[in-house]
């Protein structure tokens, strides 16, 4: 019996039945003759009657989180109109920020290190790239979790970290298309902007994008996962926003602030890998070796908040009682 | 309930208090909710105060003549968004049918809307920009006359008028344009950034179009160089920085326009 324990109230499995009779492998528990899997066990196929198979099946783990990011890029591209709006809304906050911005290098040209128009490029791809990141406005799992839909997602083969993310990703590739390119497109219309001279800048912009949307689903699935503690998620949501906000770079570069106090932040914190990080390795404000470093610390950070994303949902699996019928 | 004015008044205070009573009910929610919609207008300030420390002049103007126009913007904006900037919500409203409802109620359509979600919680900004606008003009060297006194109480009065009737002017859109989104944001949203800088910051059309076409120099702008005793480096006259509460009356006219147009105009979308 190491190792399992009998049901009762308050141990909740993410997994129904996997075996009638024999233990099968993995963290168990018993109700009657009847063995329960305690924790969901990556992608793969799970049937009532037959143990899963102990070698990790590869290939269907990538089949089944590609078929969640093509359905995740579809889902988001039926929103046209509303994809629309926020592109206009993007562009008029580009007008604001950009002049603003380069009022503040005025004269002398320069702010912070960024010339005029490394600032109209932050600025410009910034707009697009806060929704390819997604900073603010998603709150699925919390809602789901509130209303008790959440069964519906533990009650599936996939661990639901997993499946969001694959979904997350397919959202995102969307938005690089429909809200990234746009207000890229505009700025240069009319401001100048810079354009990266370096050929390693691009594959490492790419890679530091692909890193803060992971890294930014990451956060989000932490604040909306309060709500199996909190319920209500207004709280821990309304301070993400605020927080992410100013600390990413969005209202102006962290550079601005003296170094004592960015750098900490930098490292300290995931927040300046969201936004500041890839918009400056792609205005190319540091040489290539400090542009290396940059995206390694987002990579860390990716790494370090999936993984507490697992932890707390294992955690908040334990404890879940569903709301509602 | 039509022929008893106290009854209509007693519904509408129903609904406030049953909009209290909800918002409350979360404790910890609601003080985070509350310390949360502060943070917002501090790191407004915030940003200004970040700018400065990178330069000297912002468009020609210091940071204490700036922060008088932010003051301005920041309790101008954060009243209004107490008052009516819930109207934001109604894409939503008409989008799931709860508008339907809302109008075959006895009772005014826009009060009801106003109430439905009256955001308790952004009490605590309003009364931070008041801070905010006080503070600034405390501090900036004001050669006071009756005539100046009598704006510092007016312009924030016409500003939170103006930024009321952009809220419900921008809303309208969602009447003719259901998933018209975060659209309105553009114009509420950016027009407090805009009024939080002076005007010489933007350029070309742009500035056109947001300073004199929707009437944005007029809320912060303009009273502020007529506080400051500043004359204008783009060339009006002094007398415009006296003309907001005119501007805001307009403004105001237009969006009751807006609205009843765009009302008759609703069609549900039968869900």
């Amino acid at each position: 019996m190491a190792g399992s324990r009998p049901l009762g109230h308050g141990v909740v499995t993410s997994l129904p039945i996997v075996a009638l009779g024999t233990r099968p492998a993995g963290r168990v528990a018993r109700s009657g003759r009847v063995w329960l899997r305690l924790e969901g066990n990556g992608v793969g196929s799970v049937t009532a009657t037959v143990a899963p198979s102990t070698t990790p099946n590869v290939i269907l783990w990538f089949r089944t989180f590609r078929a969640i990011t093509a359905s995740g890029f579809r889902r988001y591209s039926t929103y046209r109109q509303a994809a629309v709006a926020g592109i206009v809304t993007n562009v008029v906050f580009g007008f604001l920020r950009c002049y603003v911005l380069l009022a503040v290098a005025g004269g002398a040209g320069a702010a912070a290190g960024y010339d005029r128009r490394q600032l109209a490029t932050f600025v410009w791809v910034g707009q697009g790239l806060l929704t390819v990141i997604l900073l603010w406005g998603w709150t699925e799992l919390a809602d789901r979790i509130r209303t008790g839909d959440i069964t519906g997602d533990l009650l599936r083969p996939v661990n639901p970290v997993t499946a969001y993310l694959a979904t997350d990703l397919g959202r995102a590739g969307y938005a690089a298309l429909a809200r990234l390119v746009p207000p890229a497109l505009v700025g240069p219309l009319f401001f100048d902007v810079y354009v990266p001279t370096r050929w390693s800048t691009l594959p490492l912009a790419v890679g530091a994008v692909t890193a803060a949307v992971v890294l930014c689903f990451a956060c989000r699935y932490l604040v909306n996962a309060t709500a199996y503690w909190l319920t209500d998620v207004r709280g821990p949501l309304i301070l993400w926003t605020l927080g992410s906000g100013v600390l990413a770079g969005l209202y102006f570069p962290l550079r601005f602030l003296p170094e004592a106090v960015y750098v900490p932040l930098w490292i300290a914190t995931p927040f300046p890998s969201l936004l500041q990080t890839p918009l400056d390795v792609l205005v190319e404000r540091d040489p290539l070796p400090v542009q290396v470093a940059l995206v390694a610390v987002q990579l860390g950070w990716a790494v370090l908040l999936l993984a507490a994303c697992r932890l707390v949902q294992r955690r908040a699996e334990r404890r879940l009682v569903v709301q509602g019928g | 309930m039509a022929d008893r004015p106290g009854g209509t008044l007693a519904a509408y205070r129903a609904l406030l208090g049953a909009q209290a009573r909800s918002q409350t009910a979360y404790r910890v929610s609601f003080v985070v909710d509350l310390v949360g919609n502060v943070g917002a207008t501090v790191f407004d300030v915030l940003t200004v105060l970040v700018l400065f420390g990178v330069t000297r002049e912002l468009g020609g103007f210091t940071l204490r003549e700036t922060l008088v126009m932010v003051g301005l913007s920041a309790c101008a904006f954060a009243t209004a968004d107490l008052l009516v900037g819930n109207i934001e919500r109604i894409p939503r409203y008409v989008r799931t049918g709860t508008l339907d409802a809302v109008l075959l109620r006895p009772l005014g359509a826009l009060p009801q809307l106003l109430l439905m979600d009256l955001p308790l919680r952004k009490v605590s900004r309003a009364l931070f920009g008041l801070a905010v606008w006080v503070v600034a003009v405390a501090s900036a060297d004001v050669d006071w006359t009756p005539g100046r006194a009598l704006l510092v109480v007016v312009a924030p009065l016409a500003g939170v008028v103006f930024f009321g009737s952009i809220f419900v002017a921008a809303a309208t859109v969602s009447f003719f344009w259901i998933e018209s989104g975060e659209l309105a944001n553009s114009l509420t949203y950016g027009g407090r950034d805009f009024t939080s800088y002076p005007v010489t910051v933007y350029g070309g059309w742009f500035r056109g179009l947001f300073a004199y076409g929707l009437g944005f120099a007029f809320v912060s702008y303009h009273p502020a160089l007529a506080l400051l005793g500043r004359a204008d480096p783009l060339g009006l006259p002094a007398w415009v920085g006296w003309a907001a509460p005119g501007v805001a009356l307009v403004a105001a006219a237009a969006a009751a326009l807006a609205w009843r147009f765009g009302i008759r105009h609703y069609r549900s979308t039968g869900s």
